[in-house]
């Protein structure tokens, strides 16, 4: 970034399109073709990493750490679950539904949470999930409680394409949100506005000085982030047809924050490579006793602090020479 | 109607004093070192397995629960001194991962020794009858807990107040700089101060088993609770920490008995309407 001195020269140079980044999208279509029995894996992946991507816009761009994220995912799958229920199983507005739901719920509490730092902002975040997550657990009327929403029907896609068994739909729908997903935040951390994200990150006192009321910047990466978490629980309740209360739960935040580290915060793609790595661990490894995959996360995450405190991505910019960065 | 009101106010009393003793150690390191520690809650459930294995192999209760301390304070020590301190400079999320890395691996070390099953734990017999005081049932065991932790509120705040050591930790909880400027080692006091918070919630874990039960889920039920207590009653504050827990305590008890339905969103609501109104907590000072 040295050498560049025009801002918009950076940031133009920050947009273009690395030979790499267009690899991994053409890899992420070998799932078709490679291994068409894991297709329902792969949407699970996708719906994750655009939960993860979400959170990285809060987290690793402007610096709010949130053990909460999960309210806004379930909002989102809660939304499009029970529209799909009453009667309009439309996948695409759902979808935007869902979205427009958890990003309303978003802005309201994006009011409360850029008020605090530190702990106080750990707990406020963890409380508004737990908060959530009482409030679904209680409405069970409204959303079978324990039992989760069943009962999920959805119309095909764009009215020909049915949300099939093996899912090649759901993989298909997944993976272009997701594109779009990192398309729109690949625009966005890009842009003057990400860039003063970063700089609020960094000193969020000096901001304001120089002219960017941080509290407004957050507020509005807060929406963004909520919207598109929305869109992920969304997606998740569109392609597995059922809700679980395990959207919303404290469990679902921590290992989206997990999933997000071993990434790599802050890199636009580090949730996505993070879900990969950990879903598919995850799927390898779950033979075993659910406790004993705590075990491994635990592992994993001190490792991952110790050792590589900027995920696989930042170890791997470290060791690759500097230009072929993919953020 | 006056009866079962004296009966939740004591039972939440008595439930706060547990929270207290599993909480307190976390706020006086947070406030110390500003080290998130989420894996407090794995000391108290160390002590807590301390504590039923030892009553497995035939020892009194009461003779387990300084074993309980002791066991959940060394072991505490050896993380602070080999892998917390390694993190003490790094950011807030970077001391998250750790420690609930940590508290991860602390519930399948659980399950692997001990299985998922609920431990049991058998009480002397006097511990487990009731006392009656004007027609009021109160369980001794309640009133035995409520004794040991007023016991130990008041030996910490006295040490804090009025020996050296505890113009050490108030120095260091106040300006770590400072105090390490004036020749305090903070190091030291902090290792110090570790062990014996973490050796507090292993106590806590101890007691608790008899009121909660104990699995290895217990770190991460019981961490939420902690962690209120701590940011509602502000970081370093002793008297804060109590109030906070009898707070939620009583809260708590109240809740479940006249508003079963709403559960625990009564006690998220009112966390997250102090913690708003107040952001370092009712007696936090930054």
């Amino acid at each position: 970034m040295a050498g560049v001195a025009d801002p918009h020269q950076y940031l133009a140079a920050k947009q273009r399109w690395a030979p790499i980044e267009v690899a991994f999208w053409l890899a992420m279509l070998l799932p078709f073709v490679l291994v068409p029995t894991y297709l329902p894996l792969a949407s699970q992946i996708a719906i994750t990493a655009i939960f993860a991507v979400s959170l990285d816009l809060i987290l690793g761009y402007a610096g709010l750490v949130s053990l909460g994220h999960a309210a806004y995912f379930g909002l989102g799958a809660y939304t499009a679950g029970l529209i799909a229920k009453a009667g309009w199983g439309e996948p695409f507005s759902g979808l935007l539904i869902g979205g427009a739901a958890a990003g309303l719920f978003g802005h309201l509490t994006g009011y409360i949470v850029v008020r605090v730092r530190h702990l106080a902002l750990i707990m406020i975040t963890l409380g508004i999930g737990l908060l959530l997550y009482e409030v679904a657990n209680r409405a069970s009327w409204l959303t079978g409680g324990n039992d989760g929403l069943q009962g999920v029907a959805m119309w095909p896609l764009f009215g020909s394409f049915d949300f099939d068994l093996y899912g090649y739909t759901a993989y298909a729908y997944s993976l272009a949100v997701l594109f779009a997903v990192v398309l729109a935040a690949r625009r966005l951390v890009h842009s003057p506005f990400g860039l003063s994200l970063r700089a609020i990150r960094e000193n969020e006192r000096r901001m304001p000085a120089i002219g960017a009321p941080s509290r407004a910047r957050l507020r509005t990466i807060y929406t963004i982030a909520a919207t598109i978490a929305g869109i992920g629980g969304a997606l998740l309740a569109q392609t597995t047809q059922f809700v679980s209360l395990g959207a919303l739960s404290f469990e679902r935040s921590a290992e989206l924050i997990v999933i997000l580290v071993i990434g790599g915060t802050g890199r636009l793609y580090g949730g996505v490579v993070g879900a990969i790595v950990y879903m598919v661990a995850r799927d390898r490894l779950s033979g075993m006793n659910p406790q004993y995959w705590y075990f491994w996360i635990g592992l994993m995450l001190i490792g991952v602090v110790l050792f590589l405190p900027n995920g696989i991505l930042g170890g791997l910019a470290t060791l690759l020479p500097r230009r072929s960065r993919a953020s | 109607m006056i009866a079962p009101a004296v009966g939740v106010l004591f039972d939440g009393f008595a439930y706060g004093m547990l929270l207290f003793l599993l909480s307190v150690g976390l706020s006086v390191t947070l406030g110390m070192m500003n080290f998130v520690n989420l894996a407090h809650g794995s000391f108290a459930m160390v002590g807590a397995y301390v504590a039923v294995s030892l009553m497995g192999l035939g020892w009194p209760f009461f003779a387990t629960l300084p074993c309980a301390f002791l066991v959940a304070g060394v072991i505490s020590v050896g993380f602070e001194r080999t892998l917390f301190r390694r993190v003490y400079r790094a950011s807030d999320l970077q001391q998250v991962l750790l420690t609930i890395g940590l508290a991860f691996i602390s519930v399948a070390a659980a399950a692997w020794f001990y299985g998922t099953m609920q431990q049991p734990v058998r009480l002397p017999v006097y511990l487990r009858t009731y006392a009656t005081f004007m027609g009021i049932n109160f369980s001794i065991y309640r009133l035995f807990l409520i004794a040991v932790a007023l016991a130990v509120t008041g030996l910490l705040v006295g040490a804090l107040d009025y020996t050296r050591f505890g113009a050490q930790v108030r120095a260091a909880v106040d300006n770590q700089r400072m105090a390490q400027g004036l020749g305090v080692d903070v190091d030291t006091v902090f290792a110090i101060t570790f062990a014996l918070g973490s050796g507090l919630a292993g106590l806590g874990g101890a007691l608790a088993i008899e009121i909660v039960g104990l699995d290895p889920n217990f770190t991460f039920t019981y961490l939420i609770y902690v962690l209120i207590v701590v940011a509602v009653g502000g970081l370093g504050s002793i008297r804060g920490s109590l109030l906070a827990a009898i707070l939620l305590g009583v809260s708590d008890a109240a809740g479940k008995y006249y508003v079963p339905t709403l559960g625990a969103f009564l006690i998220y609501l009112v966390m997250v309407s102090l913690l708003l109104w107040r952001p370092s907590g009712l007696f936090g000072r930054r």
